[in-house]
């Protein structure tokens, strides 16, 4: 999994914790996460392994920095959650603040987890079919 | 001639405490303490190379603030063509703190928050030396 750094709004915060939360709880020893900064800074471990692994981009927002960075450097994502377009599903409102989230923003968490989850799921079924 | 904000950028690594700790500094300094006098953007945007950024990056006195050695934002911002003004390191924080020992990569935890706090206050001095002004 590869999420957005997203400095610039709260939803690059959200996408960095769901993501962390798939990592540590959800998915835990099923998933790892790269450095998507580290990654642009042409680390070639980091981009051999998005290219040899499945990747699921996790962008914060439309710009969709993770997904065109490794497909510019690895190829292809298996996967693409786009955070931004969740929180428009549910008539959710992004986080008010960039660096600390809410008991109401980490359920906004747990459903772009949940989303991440059913892309590591549905990637796996299809490895293994 | 107006000065833009100052332009911090923090590596936000995601795999150690170090990376979030850079992260929280950062908000700490252009949402709090130096509102309107530095800003932050994403590293991803700088070097991917969106117009709005590399604009912001090529105008800007930029701090960067990196969690480990491997220096990602520094390095990040100079391909971007952008000018170091400034580098904070939180590794470097850490050894002169030993008996602070930040385990939490998520939410950091205590001394964590510790080091963020430390850190954004020797950020927020470096903006003020900067000079940098609110748009």
């Amino acid at each position: 999994m590869v999420s957005c750094s997203g400095e610039c709004c709260s939803l690059g915060t959200l996408s960095r914790i769901a993501t962390r939360r798939v990592l540590e709880d959800l998915k835990a020893g099923e998933t790892v996460t790269i450095c998507l900064p580290l990654f642009l800074a042409g680390d070639s471990g980091e981009r051999m392994f998005a290219q040899q692994f499945p990747t699921v981009a996790v962008d914060g927002c439309h710009k969709l920095c993770a997904t065109k960075a490794i497909e510019k450097y690895s190829g292809k994502t298996a996967a693409a959650v786009d955070v931004e377009l969740i929180l428009e599903e549910h008539g959710w409102d992004p986080p008010a603040s960039r660096r600390l989230l809410t008991s109401e923003d980490m359920v906004k968490v747990a459903g772009v987890a949940g989303v991440i989850v059913g892309k590591v799921d549905e990637i796996k079924e299809a490895q293994d079919a | 001639m107006n000065k833009r904000p100052i332009l911090i950028i923090p590596c936000s690594g995601i795999g150690k405490p170090f990376g979030t700790i850079g992260r929280d500094a950062t908000f700490r300094v252009v949402d709090e303490l130096r509102k309107g006098k530095a800003e932050t953007n994403c590293l991803s945007l700088l070097v991917m190379g969106d117009e709005e950024a590399t604009e912001q990056i090529q105008e800007s006195d930029c701090i960067a603030v990196d969690g480990c050695p491997l220096e990602c934002a520094r390095k990040n911002i100079e391909i971007a063509g952008g000018r170091i003004a400034a580098h904070f390191r939180v590794m470097d924080l850490l050894r002169e703190n030993r008996g602070l020992r930040p385990r939490q990569v998520t939410c950091l935890d205590e001394d964590g928050r510790e080091l963020a706090e430390m850190l954004a206050e020797r950020i927020s001095l470096k903006v003020d030396e900067l000079g940098g002004e609110g748009r």
